[in-house]
């Protein structure tokens, strides 16, 4: 009888142990390199995982007609898509215009948004050359940087955007406190 | 015993038909006399019945795979949303996505890079919440009192479900966050890639990996089949289609983080990452676009919330905010969860000012739309939760006050 027990106790400590192993190996198994790059690039605000390549207004601004102006106007005045170009000055009047050039911090977003997001219905479809290009072309317009300005991993972080310190940490609860 | 119930059930059928002047025709239940009609047969996968008309609402657009659909609040009853009837959001239209294929991979700043397949994440402990989501942007219209004539189209981007899935924190243990980590971001695998910037330290607090969402996997237009659910945060943060969470040691300043979902101040100036949601409440019925049928005894009810926890108590006016009485809540109240109220109302006949506010157990009071404004003017878009307001009036019919 007690054997039985003693067995049944091996049979359960034996069976805890092999979970137990088997957690200490982990969910799931090690992520390969390929799987880490076929998530494609995340860019950082200090341009990490920006690849090589790059672009200038001129070739931006054919990609721009070829590509966006259906959506944005071909003056990126914006139509189905959103306006890109314009509203300094506007972000404290009771009429704010928020856009690429008077409104998004970082630079590295153009690049990054553009390479994951658009064009809106083939979203991936610009090759890291053509978003140099269209990239530039967009800061251009915003009067950001010159005619001549060529984008790459290591001009496009040091792009200093108008409203870099327009904002600001979370204060709430800034009202409805007790 | 049975014939007892029989006869008994016969004669409140037939007290019924008499009371209401109603002949039992043959098709009508109170036919117990005259042979039935058979009914459908069982099916496989319930539907509805076809005199349940709620549906989502949306706007005409030229995109119509980026946009809101709202729930349909005033027809809701209880405290879950169905999962059919959940609010959406998307950027990029739903993709379509073979759960056998899908992989959750974490890498970055880890000592062990991870690929997690569904069937890894459902192995892992599991946990159930009832939860709510509201998008950072629901009832933006409010600020510039531009509103929707009827609750859902004015607040309909906030929906309640049981939520199942892994801790999130249970899979960094395990790719170990290495020291200098401080954020994660997480990208889903609809066209866009949507991404948000998470700080790691409420990704190592309450965040699941959700699969199940009220008792069933996830539905396509929610995730399926994973995405992140983030306990009282804006629903643009809870990341549909998730297929990416790397550790950084800095934000990405994501398109989603900084042009969107950032709230601009009459100083010209735009907080970043308002994450939380506050404490919020509105009375569905009766609500614009509704009809009393005339004077009598209503009951007022509606739904609360709160990012930071508890309902702990919802007041509610029918004088335009003069007095507040408290309201009757159902139970349990769950964190972080729809609570609904209800109080007995006497209609009159008289034109009346009806409000709700709520009060969660941190003692946040929700405010008025008056106060909000004051401090943040009207175009910061996200994160309006100020007391809203319904005109009912002498006819019965009810409408937004602004309007």
């Amino acid at each position: 009888m007690w054997r039985d027990e003693a067995l049944a106790v091996l049979g359960l400590t034996l069976a805890v142990t092999v979970a137990v192993a088997a957690q200490s190996s982990g969910p799931g198994r090690p992520a390969t390199p390929e799987e880490v790059r076929n998530l494609g690039a995340a860019i950082a605000p200090d341009g990490s995982g920006l690849p090589e390549g790059s672009g200038t207004v001129g070739a931006g601004r054919d990609v721009f007609m070829a590509r966006c102006s259906r959506c944005h106007g071909d003056r990126a005045q914006g139509d189905v898509g959103p306006t890109l170009v314009g509203g300094l000055g506007t972000l404290a009047t009771p009429r704010p215009l928020k856009t690429v050039g008077s409104f998004w911090p970082y630079a590295t977003t153009v690049w990054d948004y553009i390479n994951r997001a658009m064009p809106f219905d083939e979203p991936g479809l610009l090759k890291p050359p053509e978003v140099y290009a269209v990239t530039a072309y967009i800061l251009n317009i915003n009067g950001i940087i010159a005619d001549d300005t060529v984008i790459d991993a290591r001009s496009l972080p040091k792009v200093r955007m108008p409203n870099r310190d327009g904002f600001v940490a979370d204060p709430r609860p800034d009202v409805g406190r007790k | 015993m049975k014939h007892l119930q029989r006869s008994s059930r016969r004669q409140l059928l037939r007290m019924g038909a008499a009371a209401t002047g109603i002949l039992a025709g043959p098709h009508t239940l109170l036919a117990w006399d005259t042979p039935g009609t058979l009914g459908i047969p069982l099916g496989p996968y319930g539907e509805r019945s076809p005199f349940e008309k709620a549906v989502r609402w949306r706007r005409d657009s030229k995109t119509p795979e980026t946009g809101s659909s709202f729930t349909p609040l005033q027809d809701s009853v209880g405290t879950l949303t169905p999962s059919a009837l959940h609010y959406e959001r998307h950027h990029a239209g739903i993709p379509t996505i073979d759960p056998a294929q899908h992989r959750l991979v974490v890498h970055g700043l880890v000592d062990h890079p991870l690929s997690l397949s569904m069937a890894d994440i459902k192995r892992l402990p599991s946990v159930t919440r009832t939860l709510v989501l509201e998008c950072g942007g629901n009832s933006a219209g409010e600020w510039a009192a531009r509103t929707g004539p009827d609750v859902q189209r004015s607040y309909g981007l906030v929906s309640c479900s049981e939520w199942t899935g892994a801790p999130l924190s249970v899979v960094l243990r395990a790719a170990g966050v290495r020291p200098r980590a401080s954020w994660v971001i997480a990208e889903g695998a609809d066209a866009c890639r949507m991404e948000r910037s998470i700080p790691l330290a409420k990704a190592m607090d309450d965040i699941l990996l959700a699969y199940g969402q009220n008792g069933e996997a996830i539905r396509p237009s929610q995730g399926y089949p994973l995405r992140l659910i983030i306990p009282g945060w804006e629903g643009n943060t809870n990341v549909k289609w998730l297929h990416s969470l790397k550790l950084t040691d800095q934000p990405y300043m994501a398109r989603d983080e900084t042009s969107k979902y950032s709230d601009l101040m009459p100083d010209g100036k735009a907080r970043i990452f308002t994450y939380q949601m506050e404490a919020k409440s509105i009375i569905t019925f009766p609500s614009g676009g509704q009809t009393l049928p005339g004077p009598g005894v209503y009951e007022l009810t509606g739904l609360a919330w709160s990012g930071r926890g508890r309902i702990e108590r919802v007041e509610i006016t029918i004088d335009g905010g003069q007095r507040w009485a408290a309201a009757q809540l159902h139970e349990p109240r769950l964190p972080i969860a729809f609570t609904r109220f209800r109080l007995p109302w006497r209609f009159d006949g008289r034109p009346s000012i009806i409000a709700s506010r709520a009060i969660d157990e941190s003692g946040y009071v929700q405010p008025t739309r008056e106060a909000l404004i004051g401090v943040r003017g009207t175009n910061s878009i996200y994160h309006f939760n100020g007391i809203k307001f319904w005109s009912v009036r002498a006819d019965g019919t009810v409408t937004n006050v602004e309007g």
